[in-house]
This record gives C-alpha cells, structure tokens and sequence, in this order.
C-alpha cells in the first residue's frame, strides 16, 4: 500500500490563498442558512430529548397535555435532529465542500437559498405535524405528508444544484469525498421518496410495510448520514494535517464495498420477524459483510492522523473529527455484532439499540459536523471563533455526555435483554432492570444539552463578529499561552 | 476514479439492487395476500376490521403507541415471546394485511400487543388502564392518556360510558370521567388485536 497523493491539493496546482477565499465567500450565504437552521433545530431537538427522556423516568410529568404524550415527543425529537439539525449540518457542509473541491466558485446560490427555506418550513410543519397527531408512526417517516413533500422539493432543487456544480468543475482530480457526496446526492431524494410513495402517499399492504421501513431507516443513515460524515473526514484529517490520505486504494475498496453492502442492511432490524428467511438473511450477511467497509475505511483514517495524534491537543476541527471517526468505527463493529441473530435475541426491542443509533448519529456524525463546522464557519464569516475556551467546554461537555448515555443505555439494554428472554423474571420486572440507567440517561442528557447551548452561543457570537479581530485561527491552548507543535509533513 | 458516469452508475446499480431486493419484491410479493377462507367453519381470516378499530389503528398512530409497544410474535429460537404468552404462534405477514400502516414496532418498554385484545378483552380494563396505567399495574411507566377523557358534571344519571377509576384519580363527586370518541375507538382497535386465528402457513409450535 503506497501512499498514493490523493489529496487535491497535491495532485493539481494548489488553489491560492485569494481564490480559496473567493470561493468560500461564494459559498456564504446558502451556507450559513443551513448552518444557523441545523444550530436552531439542535436545540429544539434537544428540548424534545429531555422531554421525552424525563418522562419515562417520571411518567406523570407534562401528562395532561396530548401534543406533549411521550409517543409525540420522542419522534419530534427524532425527526428535529435527524432532518432539522444533522440533514441541515450535512447540506451545509456538503455545499461547502463540493464548492472547494470542484475548485468553483458556488453557482446558482438562489436555487440553494430557495432550498433552505423550503426544508425549514417542511421540518417546521412536520413537527407540529407530530406534535398535533398526524403522525402514522412509521419510525423516521413521521412527517405528514404535507411536510415530506417540501422536504423532498428541497432536496429536489439541491441534488440539481449539484450537478450543474460538479459539471462546471476545474478539471483534474475527483477526490474521494466528492464520489461519498455524488452518491448521497443520488440516493437520499430516491430513499426518501420511494420509501414515503409506499408507505404514506400510496401504501402497500401491511405484510410488505416492515421491509420498506427499515430499509429506508437504516439507509437514511448508511447512504445519506454516513457518507457526508465519511466525505468530511476524508476532507478535513488531511486538510488539517496537510498530508494526503494515507491510500487511494482503500479509499476506492471503502466506497464501493460502501455502496454495495450497507444497502442490503435494512432488515437485520426485523430479525425473527413476519418476513421470508432469505431477505433477513441477505441483510445479516450484508451487515457482516461490513466488516470491508468499516475496517478499510478505520485505516486509511488512522494510518493518515499516525505520528501526528498531537495535533488533537490543538485544533478543534480535528479533535471532534478524530473522534467522530474513532466512533464510526465503534459504532459500526457494534452494528456488525448486533446483527448476528444470537446476540440481536437480547439487543433487539431493548434501549441497547437506542444506545447505538446515538452511537452513530450523535458521536460519529454528530461529532463530524461540529468539526467541520468549526472548520468552515470562520472561512465563510471572515471572523474566527471568539474563544477556545467555548469550543473546549463544547468539546467535554457534548463527549462525556454521549459517552455516559451510551454506556448507560447499552448496560441497562443489556441487562433488559437478558431478563426480556427469561420468560421466569416476569415483564414488569424487566422494566426495573432499566430505571436506574434511564435515569442516569436523563443525567447525560443534561451534559450534552449544557454543550449545545455553550456551542449555541459560540455560533452566534462568531456571526456578530464579537470581539477584536484574530489574525489566525482560535485553537485550543493559545488562550492558555502554548504555541502548537509542529505536524510531521 | 475520475469520471462522474462511473460514480453516478456504480452508485445507481448497487442501490437498484437492494430496491429491487428489499423494496420491489416484498411489495410484490408479501403486498398482494388475500385473506384466508376455512373450509370447515368459514372464518375468514385476518379478520376484517370494524369502522371503530380503524379509527382505533388512527389514534394509536397519533399518540405514538409504537415506540414503546411492538407487535410481532417472533418465531422459535428468537427471545421468549412464545412463553410469555404473547401469542399461540409466531406472526406471518399475512397477518398484517389489514394493517395500515403495520405497526411491527422496534421497541419493549411495555409488553407485545399482538393479542392483547385476547388477553385483555375488557374494554373497561383498558379504559381504566389508558387513564390510570400506574394504578392498574403497579410499577408501569406507561404515561397517562388522560387527555383522550373527559371530566364532566353528571347530569341526571351516570353517563353509561362513564369509566370506574381508583384514587388518585377517582373524579370528584357529581363528576364522571367520560371516553371521548378517539378512546372509544383506540380501545375497540386495541380489544381487536387477537391473532390467534389459524393460517396454513402458520401452524402452532408444539408446546
């Protein structure tokens, strides 16, 4: 494995400092809308976690009123930060990228202004949609129909957007990111309206309902969520470190065998189910399968940061970004093992699965976007960050937070999984194994909420322009007086 | 990897083939049942659903019943769900043709609602457990549903919908608490979930 340059700016004549600066400033606007709706949907999805977390440790709390009921709140909370902050963070970033990497200038920014506004009103009305009961509850499609179908005009006009963009492309490389962002350009408007066409516009019979569902569910994550996180981190590790990617050949063998595999995963949430035993066989061997994938994809990451971890210490971008990887991961491997039919017997039905979708959706990509948003929204301002000291709180606030929650939910799910296959230990009883971690849960919660809010504030003070003017970037110890170390090229 | 066809068309065909896998064939195939007939009895069966039950099927989508309640019988071999009673034998998708949408669920905060209507057929039980769940079954964590009720002045004689509930929650006296019609529906959805009527393809396990 050589370590092919991948990166653009080693295999074309690098952009200069002025050209990168005009596009990033092109990129402004549409940017910065999906940027501050992603910040305001973090905290109103927030806000629905804690509801919904509180009350299933105390069920009588805000129970006299329908559109605050635990099965309303908890797909508010889901579908605020699923489509209102992680979609709007990935488009966001996705603008961004592919604008730097198609070596363009940001064309056609009414198109994406018209988008931003269309998806905020769609994420808006479906949450009131849910709240008011005109959800049918099918699990990451709660939004009414009247809500899906501004989403969906929305990410009409931005999957058109990105091609015309990427037709007037410099010529030369297509870095690896650009093919993750093609691809979830292609599949998330085909997922979201094949799987909204059956299942609420025009549904099929019922027996066919479960597969359609988790198809859509897991692929909302592994081809629209993971491939924009994978796409930023493919980005930014070697943008920071100013090295390439340690080989273009586990990059092309981690997208293909990307594209290939995690689309068939879908039923592995259905195991033991009302369903042929092939098709939830193909899924669990498309799940094992991912092994190729995940493993490749660990490596290129870690052989291109080695030698180099110190630079953890300083940057922000990296920090969340390396452990947004490190996650990716994690979370993965974990998904691998809870798809092999004797050990989903005890994850399955159990908090243990909400530990892992927090796993993935919060501590992989979650942590990948506030990474890059650090990254792009001081280039796009033309103001950095008004304090290491914010970002750093940020930074342990939001991860001993998901850490706590996921080690809680995985115990307590654990510990319900086994008691929910004694069929001695009667039902009830098996509730009592997870109130202690359902409470330690709401404590996490709390962490990370106090996060978002420090983060909150960061965000807004940088768009005032608080403070005096930085010449170079805000990284983490030059408020306490330290020069960062050298990177090794 | 430097041209876009490549990418676009790599990236169509792999997905087309989990949409033709996971998509167009189960809709194809397990979307078009039709509803079984006994020789000998003449049930026919999944039975078809009363006007009340499917607006029953509205309010537990509504109120978001799913995320905490599943309802499928898993097969032999695949957790407890057998011995709990939950069910004579594992569900087939047969049995979910009337559903709409299938309600599968992801989640056991409370119990499976495959057959709770044989379980539990007392529309009062569940009345009463809809309003007071911690009363009627001590240690639940299953919120109240009050807001689908009523309280109000009894006018003459007690409403005959009028629902028994324990302390804390008995009303004041000359006050009833009442079912509004999204309850009474909810409830006749949940008295209809008994899927223990026999399919061809699913046989009862032996015991």
């Amino acid at each position: 494995m050589s370590a092919t340059p991948a990166h653009p700016s080693t295999t074309t004549p690098a952009m200069d400092k002025a050209e990168r600066a005009r596009i990033d400033e092109s990129t402004r606007v549409p940017v910065l809308l999906f940027f501050g709706s992603a910040v305001f949907w973090l905290l109103v999805g927030t806000l629905f976690a804690l509801l919904a977390s509180f009350k299933m440790n105390a069920p009588h709390f805000l129970d006299q009123w329908g559109w605050l009921t635990f099965g309303r709140v908890r797909p508010a909370h889901l579908n605020a930060v699923a489509y209102g902050w992680a979609s709007s963070a990935a488009i966001g970033t996705a603008l961004w990228l592919m604008a730097r990497l198609c070596r363009s200038p940001l064309r056609h920014s009414k198109l994406l202004i018209c988008a931003a506004i269309f998806w905020n009103i769609g994420v808006l009305v479906g949450i009131g949609g849910i709240l008011s009961g005109d959800s049918r509850s099918i699990e990451w499609l709660e939004f009414p129909n009247y809500a899906s179908l501004m989403l969906f005009v929305a990410f009409g006009l931005i999957a058109v957007w990105a091609v015309i963009m990427f037709r007037f492309r410099q010529p030369g490389h297509v870095y690896v990111s650009q093919w993750y962002l093609l691809a979830a350009f292609l599949w998330f408007p085909w997922l979201y309206s094949t799987a909204n066409i059956l299942l609420n516009f025009e549904p099929i019979q019922g027996g066919a309902q479960g597969a359609v569902n988790w198809w859509y569910g897991h692929n909302a994550l592994g081809l629209w969520f993971t491939p924009i996180g994978l796409a930023a981190a493919y980005y930014f590790i070697p943008k920071v470190l100013g090295r390439p990617i340690h080989s273009y050949y586990l990059s092309i063998l981690g997208f293909w065998s990307l594209a290939l595999f995690y689309s068939w995963n879908g039923m592995h949430h259905l195991i033991g189910g009302p369903f042929p035993a092939w098709m939830i066989s193909a899924s669990v061997v498309a799940s094992v399968m991912m092994f190729i994938p995940v493993i490749t994809t660990a490596i290129n990451h870690h052989m291109t940061v080695r030698g180099n971890f110190h630079a953890l210490k300083w940057s922000p971008t990296l920090r969340f970004i390396v452990f947004g990887a490190m996650c990716y991961t994690l979370s993965s491997v974990q998904g691998i093992f809870m798809a092999i039919p004797s050990l989903n017997k005890i994850t399955h039905f159990t908090h243990y699965t909400v530990g892992h979708a927090h796993l993935g959706l919060y501590a992989f990509f979650t942590m990948i976007m506030f990474g890059s948003m650090y990254y792009i929204t001081p280039r796009v301002v033309g103001w950095e960050w008004p304090s290491a000291r914010l970002i750093r709180w940020h930074f342990w606030l939001v991860a001993i937070g998901i850490g706590v929650m996921v080690v809680a939910l995985t115990l307590g799910g654990i510990l319900q999984g086994l008691a929910l296959l004694d069929p001695g230990i009667t039902f009830m009883a098996t509730l009592d194994y997870t109130k202690p971690w359902l409470l330690l849960r709401s404590g996490s919660g709390i962490l990370l909420t106090a996060g978002h809010i420090v983060f909150a504030i960061s965000f807004t003070l940088l768009l005032l322009k608080v403070g005096t003017r930085r010449t170079g970037p805000t990284l983490f110890g030059t408020d306490q007086g330290r020069e960062p170390e050298p990177l090794v090229p | 990897m430097n041209k876009m066809p490549v990418i676009i068309i790599g990236a169509f065909l792999t997905f087309l083939s989990s949409w033709i896998g996971l998509v167009a064939y189960p809709s194809l195939q397990l979307g078009r049942f039709t509803p079984f007939t006994a020789e000998d009895t003449g049930d026919i069966n999944p039975p078809p659903l009363s006007g009340m039950a499917v607006m029953g099927q509205r309010a537990y989508a509504s109120s978001g019943c799913i995320y905490c309640h599943s309802q499928q019988v898993r097969q032999v071999g695949y957790g407890s769900d057998l011995e709990r009673g939950w069910g004579a034998r594992p569900t087939v998708a047969r049995d979910y043709m009337r559903e709409n949408p299938a309600f599968l669920g992801t989640m056991r905060t409370g119990p499976d609602l495959t057959n709770i209507g044989a379980r539990q057929p007392s529309a009062m039980w569940h009345h009463q457990h809809l309003y007071q769940p911690g009363t009627v079954s001590p240690g639940s964590i299953m919120p109240s549903y009050r807001y689908l009720y009523r309280l109000q002045k009894i006018e003459g004689q007690r409403s005959a919908n009028a629902i028994n509930l324990l302390p804390p929650d008995a009303p004041p006296d000359g006050y009833e608490v009442v079912p509004t019609y999204e309850a009474e529906a909810l409830v006749a959805y949940l008295i209809s979930l008994n899927r223990n009527y026999p399919l061809p393809e699913a046989p009862e396990p032996p015991q």
